[in-house]
């Protein structure tokens, strides 16, 4: 019996979230992991405040030596992500992320379905460049450090994976909780309602570490290719791509979260993944 | 792209990689890393 792409892929995605995340035990008191496997970034994004978190999160660390008093840039967490793009490209997103996996589990639950136009999807190259790279260096406070901006006023991975289980487990963490704290609770709201609607809605609109990795899907070393001479343009690849690519005409669209599914679905064997080396 | 192209660029970004993840250790990036997912950030659970 053949094993399909969708099967391999969910078994890779829940393998990947337990390696990230081995301390689930740390869920119950709140602490967090301190050791030394934190010097290491994860390639998905996984917030370094979840008490079960073993590994950085890429885009935290980066912004946390961005707005350092002294370095300024980041070389070591963009060393690291250029390394993982360049190994796997946005196969991170479709076979690493804890994220990118509870988006699918969202959006599987019954809600009204939309695809989205094209232009949203440019905000996270905006996330990437400005409110990640830049704005950590430029706006600090007199001492000269700059605030992680993603992390504090966006992401909602910290609000889920690090807020609610510490706004559980800490009392004195609750009562210091006032405007950001709703803020970023009503992010996350929108977003995960976003994500019942929109397949990987943060994916595809505002995550700057699918942006980076997205500029390495042509040259990493996975790769999807397509066979012109089998594929008859029937379009059932395009139609069930979570991301909105239409992998018979841009295999290794920016988008392309390299999920497989249109492999699966092209009853003609007209994509599949090349020879990596 | 060709594929000698393609090689090229990926021994190009793996050297530059390797040599940022090199500098970053070098600079002392990991402890600021360290410090900062050892403890709690509080900017990321949205305290403050
Ligand atoms: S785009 Fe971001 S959140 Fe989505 S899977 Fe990729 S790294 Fe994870
Ligand atoms: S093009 Fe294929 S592999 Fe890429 S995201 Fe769409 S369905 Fe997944």
């Amino acid at each position: 019996m053949k094993i399909s792409i969708a099967i391999k892929r969910k078994i890779i995605q829940v393998i990947a979230l337990i390696l990230m995340n081995p301390y689930i035990g740390n869920l119950k008191d709140g602490n967090l992991y301190k050791g030394s496997w934190k010097k290491f970034c994860s390639p998905g994004l996984n917030c370094y405040s979840c008490p079960a978190a073993g590994l950085s999160c890429p885009i935290g660390a980066l912004q946390a030596v961005n707005g350092s008093i002294e370095l300024k840039w980041s070389f070591y967490a963009i060393g690291l992500m250029c390394a993982f793009g360049i190994l796997l490209g946005r196969a991170v997103c479709g076979f690493l992320c804890p994220f990118g996996l509870l988006q699918e589990l969202l959006h599987k639950i019954p809600f009204p379905k939309k695809k989205l136009p094209f232009w949203p999807k440019l905000i996270k190259y905006g996330m990437l460049v400005v409110i990640v790279l830049m704005l950590p260096v430029i706006i600090t406070n007199a001492a000269g450090m700059g605030e992680p901006f993603f992390c504090k006023f966006i992401c909602p991975v910290g609000t889920i994976e690090g807020g609610i289980p510490l706004l559980i487990t800490h009392q004195e963490i609750r009562s210091m909780a006032g405007a950001l704290l709703a803020f970023k609770i009503v992010i996350a709201a929108l977003i995960v309602i976003g994500c019942l609607i929109v397949s990987r809605f943060f994916c595809k609109v505002l995550c700057p570490l699918g942006a980076f990795y997205g500029f390495f899907n042509r040259i990493s070393f996975v790769q999807l290719e397509t066979d012109h001479t089998a594929c008859t343009s029937c379009g059932k690849c395009s139609k069930v791509c979570p991301m909105d690519v239409n992998p018979s005409k841009n295999p290794n669209s920016m988008e392309c979260i390299r999920c497989g599914k249109c492999i699966d679905q092209c009853e003609k064997g007209a994509i599949y993944f090349k020879n990596m080396i | 792209m060709k594929k000698t192209g393609v090689i090229a660029a990926r021994t190009a970004v793996l050297a530059a990689a390797a040599v940022m993840i090199a500098a970053g250790i070098f600079r002392g990036e990991v402890g600021i890393i360290l410090h900062k997912a050892a403890m709690i950030c509080f900017e990321c659970i949205g305290i403050g």
